[in-house]
């Protein structure tokens, strides 16, 4: 006998109230940060010193700008997903908790969303 | 409920460190640090767009000393949290958990991450035109 309730069951999220969405986030932005982080080093490698000219060029090509694009947001939802982690880990004063976090999220989506536009803004020669 | 006063686990003062202990925690440290990082692709990428003076500007900070010596840190960070991460990725489907195979993948994950800053920063001065 389950002492679950029925909605509780077909819900399927158990005590946290929130399932695995956290933790499934967390592994599928860092399944894709794989390969797009050995081409981020590896570009960045090879555009060391660059001047404005050819920094440009590299982040407005396309195949450039798209990967750039799908390495920003990974990078930013995968480090605030970490990042929530590690508050609610350490720190255990409710309100501080709670402000870290929103911090933390508001700074991961302001950067975020800047560092899209500026690919944007480059790629499309603004 | 009294929590407060609850022991932590494991107790830090008297726990040995170990190779996975320190790993574990090292894996948390530098994600925290490649967090911070993040600003600086940001300010990279708006600097770009902005124009060749503020471009100049922080590729002026990255050639320096300290931008040279910061780089260098998050270089290694992001290849110990993206080798470290394979490995926790591996041990998400249920494998590689025996004792041995958690040493010599810890080892593995150390040595990968040190010979690929290494070979990155090679790179990264023979682009420049020279060592």
């Amino acid at each position: 006998m389950s002492l679950r309730s029925p909605l509780g069951r077909a819900r399927g999220l158990g005590s946290a109230k929130s399932g695995t969405d956290h933790w499934w986030a967390q592994r599928l932005t860092a399944l894709a940060l794989i390969p797009l982080v050995i081409w981020f080093v590896v570009s960045m490698i090879m555009v060391t010193g660059a001047d404005h000219d050819a920094a440009l060029a590299f982040i407005g090509s396309p195949i450039n700008a798209v990967l750039l694009l799908l390495l920003i947001v990974a990078v930013f939802w995968h480090g605030q997903l970490g990042l929530q982690v590690v508050i609610e880990d350490y720190v255990h004063t409710k309100w501080l908790k709670v402000a870290l976090i929103i911090v933390v999220k508001g700074a991961a989506i302001f950067l975020g969303v800047a560092s899209v536009y500026a690919v944007i803004a480059i790629a499309l020669g603004g | 409920m009294a929590t407060d006063n609850r022991p932590l686990s494991p107790h830090l003062q008297v726990y040995r460190p170990q190779l996975t202990s320190v790993m574990s925690i090292l894996h948390r440290i530098t994600g925290i640090a490649l967090a911070a990082g993040t600003l600086l692709l940001f300010w990279w990428l708006i600097a770009a767009a902005t124009g060749p003076t503020a471009f100049d500007a922080v590729q002026s900070f990255i050639g320096s000393l300290v931008g040279r010596i910061l780089l260098f840190g998050w270089s290694f960070a992001l290849y110990y949290h993206l080798c470290n991460g394979i490995r926790h990725l591996v041990w998400d489907t249920g494998h590689g958990f025996e004792i041995r195979t958690a040493y010599a993948s810890g080892w593995l994950v150390i040595v990968a991450a040190s010979v690929l800053t290494i070979i990155s920063w090679i790179g990264g001065y023979a682009a420049l035109g020279g060592i």
